[in-house]
């Protein structure tokens, strides 16, 4: 018996999003009494046997991957194997890209009960119940897991990453990957550094900032900040700004540590993409713009006055 | 081409949200029941966009749940689409729904399209779960869709950016912004789906693997702190030595 966490990388780094599930997993391992497992895909110029250090007691690293990325089914074919090999109970995801599109198939391969978005511990006093996130961000539901096996995917800034002593044992696996029909025809890049989905820190602007021209205090800003860009929908769909930045309801949700919302008056449903978010906020010359309701700090003011003094402010910080 | 598209009932994105029956039921006092976005404004209206280039293609909606869900499919056949089926079932569990789907797809479809996620339970499970069932290809975020050469070429999000895929028919294909635009039912659409057929179909298995218990609101937020629009350096202090955000 075990838990399996699943990680993902980026440039063969274990990503932030894949230490906290690790953290995450060894802590339900430890409800469980049973060992924790980590995953790792691909391959990856981390030393894995560091991974002991978030108190996992093996790793399997499956190098061959072929484009498990892009295709679920394949992907899902691997895992099973994997699980079935390690009598995995209990599977831990991101609630990522790749989480999303390859833990419901796991799901029912495995016949095994499925939450996505948990933030919480699961509770395992009286049955075995998952807090997780609903109605975009704006309530909890405490969920019943009633099957053996159970898979659970946790929401990005949920849970600390805890790190101490250990070594894992490294297991390198070769097991052959399913071939996929699914063909790549082309990849692309985003400009800016950051992805959304993994930011720890996020400025975005609204229309509060009259136009794009106007983008370079925002983009001063979160570079300074290490952060990543986003923006409101209406600036998306003006084509300010791409649509991969808009977040809200519709487009991106996410829940970084910081969210600094720079013109954006806090519509409802860009309340729901961010209301996740730790501490919020808001820079508008509205008092009136109901984003203060849900901010963490605010400024009535003008952008255009503030965002220069903020930029000043941060580089004195050291 | 015949789609399959899967459509569920969810409350306005602007409805209060509260619950009753200590907290175990969600309270549908005075809210408004829509199409859940994605279902709707994407994958929903890119179906009827590719009818509109081949008008040989069928689609069919797909509903698991009560009769209370019938105004929304009525809508849901306004905007398009050429009949509909309603799985009889109240139960809220992503298997027991994706069984029912399932069940329904293995009839000769050739995609099957749902939003990325309902913005009640925000799942995303739903897409993943009928193409484990049916055996096939999943494409998950799906940011746009065309057919060409018999094969399905897909952009979809990817961490940092997008690929696009080709993939071969039958697929389920989860699907979000950039896909279609969102359009309103005219008058034509409206008259018409009053007498599109509209099946309804016992439930097939009963199998669950989830419940939920009760439901919870977050804490409200302590209040806003403001700083004078003078000193915003203030807030550069705050953040650093108050909330340890920088």
């Amino acid at each position: 018996m075990s838990v399996l966490i699943i990680t993902e990388q980026s440039d063969k780094k274990i990503k932030k999003q894949s230490l906290e599930s690790i953290s995450y997993g060894v802590a339900v391992s430890k409800l469980l009494n049973v060992d924790a497992i980590a995953i790792v895909l691909g391959p990856s110029d981390d030393v894995l046997s560091s991974l002991g250090e978030y108190g996992v007691k093996k790793v399997i690293h499956q190098q061959t991957i072929g484009s498990i990325f892009s295709d679920s089914r394949s992907a899902s074919i691997l895992l099973n194997s994997i699980c079935d090999q390690e009598k995995a109970q209990m599977i831990i995801f991101s609630n990522s890209l790749f989480g999303k599109s390859v833990a419901p198939r796991l799901s029912v391969k495995l016949k095994a009960g499925l939450v996505t978005g948990a933030v919480k511990l699961p509770e395992i006093s009286n049955g075995f119940s998952v807090r997780r996130s609903v109605f975009s961000g704006k309530a909890f539901a405490d969920v019943k897991i009633t099957t053996p096996t159970k898979i659970i995917t946790l929401n990005a800034n949920a849970f600390e990453i805890n790190k101490t002593r250990g070594n894992a044992e490294v297991i390198e696996s070769n097991i052959e990957i399913t071939p996929s029909n699914i063909t790549v025809i082309e990849t692309k890049k985003n400009e800016g550094n950051i992805s959304l989905a993994d930011a720890d820190k996020v400025i975005s602007g609204g229309r509060g900032l009259k136009g794009p021209e106007n983008w370079g205090m925002i983009e001063e800003l979160a570079k300074l900040l290490g952060a990543a860009t986003a923006c409101s929908r209406p600036v998306a769909d003006s084509n300010w700004r791409p649509h991969h930045e808009h977040v809200g309801q519709t487009g991106v949700a996410i829940s970084p540590n910081l969210y600094i919302a720079v013109g954006i008056s806090g519509a409802i449903q860009h309340l729901a993409g961010v209301n996740r978010s730790k501490t919020i906020v808001v820079i508008n010359n509205d008092p009136e713009a109901p984003f203060f309701k849900a901010a963490d700090y605010g400024i009535v003011g003008d952008a255009f006055q503030v965002m220069p003094k903020i930029i000043e402010a941060v580089k004195n910080l050291g | 081409m015949k789609i399959l598209v899967c459509i569920s009932r969810t409350p306005d994105t602007t409805a209060k949200i509260s619950f009753i029956e200590q907290n175990t039921k969600f309270n549908p006092e005075g809210v408004q029941w829509i199409i859940n976005p994605y279902d709707e404004w994407y994958a929903l209206v890119r179906a009827i966009e590719l009818k509109e280039k081949d008008a040989s293609t069928i689609i069919h909606l797909i509903n698991i749940g009560t009769n209370e869900n019938e105004a929304i499919i009525r809508k849901a056949l306004a905007l398009g689409g050429d009949e509909a089926i309603r799985v009889d079932s109240g139960i809220d569990d992503a298997y027991h729904i994706s069984e029912q789907i399932a069940n329904v797809a293995k009839d000769g479809y050739d995609m099957i399209l749902t939003g990325k996620e309902t913005i009640d339970h925000n799942g995303s499970a739903i897409g993943g779960m009928v193409a484990e069932m049916l055996d096939c290809n999943y494409i998950s975020l799906a940011t746009k869709l065309d057919i060409e050469n018999g094969n399905a070429i897909v952009s979809r999000e990817i961490e940092g950016g997008e690929e696009r895929l080709s993939a071969p028919f039958p697929i389920v294909i989860s699907c979000q912004k950039g896909m279609a635009e969102a359009r309103i039912p005219n008058m034509r659409g409206i008259m018409a789906a009053r007498t599109k057929p509209l099946k309804v179909l016992a439930a097939s298995a009963n199998e669950t693997h989830t419940s939920i218990n009760n439901f919870d609101l977050p804490p409200a937020k302590a209040g806003v702190k403001l700083i004078p629009a003078d000193t915003p350096e203030l807030l550069v202090k705050l953040l650093r030595e108050e909330a340890k955000a920088i």
